[in-house]
This record gives structure tokens, C-alpha cells and sequence, in this order.
């Protein structure tokens, strides 16, 4: 029940002082943690300044117009209740099956006193559609209109935040309304929600196979974490949620089975040498990654299988080859395709690499061309790893991981006299990841093994 | 990660709803960081620092030029928007990194300056008077807000081809001073709008040093 200080906050490095623009609540009024309660103005900038903590705004020190240094006390909030009570407190008080947990409880006579008899003002919302508003996210009204939720149902059995009904309630109510509809606050009822594992299906009661299948290729839920005090928390952008999400059905879907080769890279590397003069006269730059993909892209001719995609009990043979080329944008990554790769001469290839590449890193890639990739080449080995083990990206059946490529000690025969010989060579693991669902062992191993032929007898009219 | 996004003319009142709504997802978390492009139809908009004095047409007058006026949540004066000035309404996070609004009006500033180098115009800052200056007058006007969560919106704007005559129903930003000045009239020919877009949304990118995904019409 302590006494919040607001102070004038820091808005910069350079800004000292801050002028109250505008007060957004009056004393005596209830106020939600991160609800904005005033705005301060500076220099061009507008400023909302949220509550540091629910409670009630119980003293305005700084009025409307005028300027303060920053860290000027500007109000002070009382906090009240369950509502300001760490959200441990209030599985303590949901297991308790006779005290109903509120949105915030009502504040007791002595509460009342200490807020300076305004707590008439204290926002009791009249109507429940108030009454949801103020206990409940926008995502999780939108799911619950999504599912067709009324939320008010759910009034009383918020876990959240002074008592705000989160994702997760909203989930256990969807869970529990399909089993028993008319299920009312009872005792167990509130214990489930208070261990949400317990809600789950449990091995004990028949479950129909077809829960386990929307649960496996279902939404996916990232678990939750304690926040300990030297923390910081980051809320994931869009593309790291989408990576996030991909990346989870991407490995619970196919059965991901990895293959290593070895592959000598001294042919690639005597083509580069003999062909540097040409290319820089033609103003192409031919990498490795160049040379691989369009070894790839011939090879993948012959295995159509790891050109393909499982979809329902079909597999897909895709009619063009695509490869996707996955380019490390630091931070983040973005796979660029190049279409009908196996048409394109050596070349071509190398020309649509540093295009894409480049555009890439200069974030000009249009949405067509990081979509409809039927296979993908990743090359951790630029960073000097040995060999990467790829997740298959979802919708295809193979990708190639290209480990670094470095000189080693090797042993070769004479391929006339069979004498053998220690030899220094260029050498490189490549890793082949590939559903397992429709591309067999022996095959992803064929297809290794047909991928080094070619690397080491690189053609010369590539 | 930016999406920018040209939405083309957007009346003023549209735009601040757009705005609303954008800042309340980017604090949910339901969309990535926002850079919205657009114009505004004809419109005098009053920022938090406005003085009333420094509109200098009454209603009779505005409505015969067809210019609209709004009280609006920004910081700032009096300023004008029309066809032909390009108007960037950033709703970014700035938590955790760059939570100080001196730096964020000053990228803003970096953003236009770049921006117009592109076309070999150089503007230059003056102290004490954000926004982007030329020999010849100001060329980017910037007022922004922060929300709760360091959200921000509002942001600049950046004369291309504007009708300047309209100013003079203004005292632009409190500053009877100083003028305004526009690409075109810098130039001496017109600049087209989408070159000054991708000027920007480069600018952009490497002062927020951000990814940028392009994504046309509304969110």
C-alpha cells in the first residue's frame, strides 16, 4: 500500500526540465500501470508519461503549464489492493475458492481513509462492457471475438495484472468451455487455472488422436519464463516472431535427418584461378557459394524427391528448381531466390548472387523474391564453422549446409600407380538435412555423393 | 525492422486515426516498427506550443483556400501541410535503445538532410529551431509525440514541390523570420515523388539503421 513518486522523467541526455502540458486524470482517480496519466511537453516533442504503478493518482504536485527540472516530483499514486500485489500474490488468492478475485478488490475502510475520501471516483465500471475493456488486452479481444467469446464469461478469472484476463485464461476457458460448457466457478475449476499444466489433457483420460494432432501442428506457443532483476526484456519484431514460429513447425514437421560429406574443393578452386581474368573482364565476381549452387542446381535434376515438398499424403515435385540462398543480414537473415537456377549458366548464377545479395543487404528486395524457393543453400562456413545442421525451411524437402572451407592433410592415390601421397588440399564438410518423411537415406546420400563428383570434376563450361 | 508504406493523399483527421491505432499495435507488439509516407490535402495543423496568433487567415479566408485546421497532438507550432510536401509519420519503439527524444528529432533531422544531399541540395541545422534549413528558407518542418512506451508518431515534413504561397497563411513554426524553400524551387525543375520516397526510406535506414520492407497501402 505504499506511496508511488512520479517524477518528471528523463526524456534525453540533453533535456533538463519539462513542461506539464496536459493532466489526462484527476486525484482521486484509478489508474492502471503504463496508462498514461499526463502529458509533459519540450522542444517539438509531445509527451505521454504513464503510471510507474496501478493505483490512484492521490496528489497532483506540478499543474498544467508549468516547467519543472526532470526528477521533480510532478504526483504521487497510492496503490491499493490486489491490484498492486505482485502477480504471486494472486495465485494465493485464486486458490482460495470463497474470495473471487476482481480486477482490483475494493479498497477496505482504512484504504479509503488513506486516499483522501475520493475513492468514489475510483472507476467502477458501470457497464461490463467497461468492466472488459479495462481487464483485458486488445489481442485478447480479438481472440475472443475470433472465437467467438464473450468475455464477460470470464469475469472474475483474470490471472493477469490486476486481474486482466491474459492469452492464456482466454485459452484454458476455450479449453475447458469444449469439455464443460456450463462449468461455473467451482473450487477445482479455479485450481486449474491457477496450474495451468493440470488443464492439459492428461494421460489418464481418453484423448481423441485428433487434440494431439491440433496441438502438435497447431498454434505455436512459445513457453514463459521467470524475469529475474537484472534482466532486460525485448518484445520479438514481427519478423522474429515469424522466424520464431516457422522455425518451430518447421522442425516438429519433418522428421529432419542430417548427412555429412567431405568434399575437395581443388577443381572449384583451379576453375576460379583459370577463369579470374575472363570474369573480371565480363565484371563478375564468381564465388564459392556460385560455383555450389550451380552444381546444386544440376544435381538436384536427378533428385526430384529433395526438389519437392510433403503436402497432405502428396508429395509435390516442384517443376522449376528455385534456390533459395539464405544471405546474413547481421541482425537477421532473409533467403533471396533465384529462379530456375538450373537454366542458368555458371555466370548468370554468380551475377543473380551478388544482385541479390546486394539488394538484400541494402533491404531492396522485392516480397517475389524471397518467396517460392523449392530448395536452400546456407552457408555458416563463411564464419568459419566446420558444418552447420539446417532446419529444412517448411514447404521444401532439403537444404544444404556448407561448412568452411580450409586446407588440410590429406591422403590421395595416383590414380595410375595407386601410390599414395600426403597432400595439402582445400577441403570442406557440406551437410545435407532432408525430410525423412519422403527423401530415404540412401537417396540423401546419393545426392552428397553425386554433389562432390561434380564439385571435384567441375565442368569447364559451366 | 521498417515498413514503409506510401498511402499516397490522406486527409489530416484519417491520418491521426491511422496514427492511433498504429501506436496502440507497434505497443501490443502486433506490428513491426512503421514509417507511413504520405500528403495531406490543404491543412493548417496547431501543435502544443501553438500560439493562435500565428494563423494568419480567418475562417472565411480558409475555407475560400479550401484549407482545413486541426489542433493536434504533437509538439510544436503552427504548420502547413498541402499537396506536393511529403509528410513521414514514424510510429517506432524506441525502447530500449534510443529512449531520448533530443536524439530522435535530431535522426529525424539526419534523415531529411540526407534525404535532400541526394538531390545535391545541403541543408543544414540551427540551434535552437529543429527542422531542416537551407540558405534560402526551411525546407523540413518536424513535430513529433511520444506515447506511453516510448511509441512515437507524428514526425516531419519535407517540402518537394509545395505550393509556397500557402504559407503565407501561417507564421510557419512560430518564425516570422525565416522562409520557407522547397526542392523544385531550390532546383529549378520539378522532383518526382517517388525519388524522393526512396530518398527518404534510404535516409531512414541508415540513420535508424534499420531493415527496410517496403509494403505499400495500410497495415
Amino acid at each position: 500500500m505504499a506511496r508511488i513518486e512520479v517524477p518528471m522523467p528523463q526524456m534525453g541526455e540533453s533535456i533538463a526540465e519539462g513542461t506539464v502540458s496536459k493532466w489526462l486524470k484527476k486525484v482521486g482517480d484509478w489508474v492502471e500501470r503504463d496508462e498514461a496519466i499526463l502529458e509533459i511537453s519540450t522542444d517539438k516533442v509531445d509527451a505521454e508519461i504513464p503510471a510507474p504503478q496501478a493505483g490512484v493518482l492521490s496528489e497532483v504536485v506540478v499543474n498544467e503549464g508549468e516547467t519543472v527540472e526532470v526528477g521533480t516530483i510532478i504526483a504521487y499514486i497510492q496503490e491499493t489492493g490486489a491490484g498492486a500485489s505482485a502477480p504471486g500474490d494472486l495465485a494465493t488468492v485464486a486458490a482460495t475458492p470463497d474470495r473471487p478475485i476482481e480486477g482490483y478488490s475494493r479498497p477496505s475502510a482504512d484504504e479509503d481513509d488513506r486516499v483522501a475520501g475520493k475513492s468514489e471516483s475510483r472507476p467502477d465500471p458501470s457497464t461490463t462492457e467497461e468492466r472488459i475493456t479495462q481487464r483485458s488486452t486488445p489481442v485478447v479481444r480479438r481472440m475472443a471475438e475470433e472465437h467467438g467469446v464473450d468475455l464477460s464469461a470470464l469475469e472474475g478469472r483474470g490471472s493477469g495484472h490486476g486481474g486482466r484476463v491474459t492469452k492464456q485464461d482466454l485459452l484454458e476457458y476455450l479449453g475447458d468451455g469444449e469439455r464443460d460448457p456450463g462449468a461455473g466457478e467451482s473450487g477445482p475449476r479455479v485450481a486449474n487455472r491457477v496450474t495451468p499444466l493440470s488443464a492439459r489433457p492428461s494421460l489418464a483420460e481418453p484423448v481423441d488422436a485428433s487434440t494431439l494432432w491440433d496441438a502438435f501442428y497447431g498454434d505455436v506457443q512459445h513457453p514463459e519464463f521467470p524475469i529475474r532483476d537484472r534482466d532486460e526484456v525485448v518484445t520479438m519484431d514481427k519478423v522474429r516472431r515469424l522466424t520464431a514460429e516457422h522455425m518451430v513447425i518447421a522442425k516438429r514437421i519433418a522428421p529432419h535427418v542430417h548427412s555429412l560429406i567431405e568434399i575437395d574443393f581443388s577443381r572449384v578452386d583451379e576453375i576460379r584461378r583459370d577463369n579470374r581474368v575472363l570474369w573480371s573482364e565480363e565484371g563478375v565476381r564468381v564465388s564459392f557459394t556460385a560455383l555450389v549452387a550451380w552444381a546444386v542446381s544440376r544435381t538436384l535434376r536427378d533428385f526430384p524427391m529433395l526438389n519437392a515438398t510433403a503436402s497432405g499424403n502428396n508429395v509435390i515435385a516442384r517443376g522449376n528448381v528455385n534456390l533459395g540462398i539464405a544471405v546474413d543480414l547481421d541482425p537477421g537473415l532473409i533467403v533471396p531466390v533465384i529462379r530456375d537456377a538450373d537454366d542458368l549458366s555458371l555466370v548468370g548464377i554468380a551475377k543473380k548472387i551478388v544482385d541479390l545479395a546486394q539488394r538484400a543487404r541494402a533491404r531492396r528486395l522485392g516480397p517475389e523474391e524471397i518467396q517460392g524457393g523449392t530448395f536452400t543453400i546456407t552457408n555458416p562456413g563463411v564464419l568459419g564453422t566446420l558444418v552447420g545442421l539446417p532446419i529444412i525451411p517448411k514447404g521444401t524437402s532439403g537444404i544444404l549446409g556448407a561448412g568452411a572451407i580450409e586446407k588440410k592433410v590429406v591422403v590421395v592415390s595416383d590414380p595410375v600407380t595407386d601410390a599414395d601421397s600426403i597432400v595439402i588440399r582445400k577441403r570442406s564438410i557440406f551437410s545435407l538435412a532432408y525430410d525423412h518423411r519422403i527423401v530415404d537415406g540412401a537417396d540423401g546420400a546419393r545426392f552428397l555423393a553425386n554433389l562432390k563428383q561434380m564439385l571435384e570434376e567441375f565442368p569447364d563450361d559451366a | 525492422m521498417v515498413e514503409v508504406r506510401w498511402l499516397g493523399s490522406v486527409p489530416y483527421q484519417e491520418a491521426v486515426d491511422l496514427q492511433d491505432d498504429l501506436v496502440d499495435s507497434r505497443r501490443a507488439g502486433s506490428i513491426p516498427d512503421q514509417l507511413l509516407l504520405l500528403e495531406h490535402p490543404h491543412v493548417i495543423t496547431l501543435g502544443s506550443a501553438s500560439d493562435s496568433s500565428h494563423v494568419l487567415v480567418g475562417l472565411e479566408e480558409r475555407r475560400e483556400l479550401g484549407v482545413e485546421l486541426f489542433e493536434t497532438g504533437r509538439g510544436g507550432d503552427v504548420t502547413y501541410h498541402g499537396p506536393g510536401q511529403i509528410v513521414g509519420y514514424p510510429i517506432l519503439d524506441l525502447k530500449p535503445e534510443r529512449k531520448d527524444v533530443h536524439r530522435y528529432l535530431r535522426d529525424l533531422e539526419e534523415v531529411l538532410l540526407r534525404a535532400i544531399h541526394t538531390f545535391g541540395v545541403e541543408g543544414a541545422r540551427v540551434e535552437g529551431h529543429t527542422g531542416v534549413w537551407t540558405g534560402d528558407g526551411k525546407i523540413g518542418a518536424i513535430g513529433v509525440r511520444v506515447s506511453s512506451g516510448w511509441i512515437t508518431s507524428h514526425g516531419f515534413a519535407l517540402n518537394v514541390d509545395t505550393d509556397l504561397s500557402y504559407f503565407t497563411t501561417i507564421v510557419p513554426c512560430g518564425n516570422p523570420d525565416r522562409g520557407v524553400t522547397s526542392l523544385a524551387s531550390l532546383l529549378g525543375h520539378p522532383v518526382p515523388t517517388q525519388s524522393v520516397i526512396t530518398a527518404i526510406q534510404d535516409a531512414f535506414a541508415q540513420v535508424f539503421d534499420a531493415t527496410i520492407l517496403r509494403a505499400d497501402g495500410l497495415p
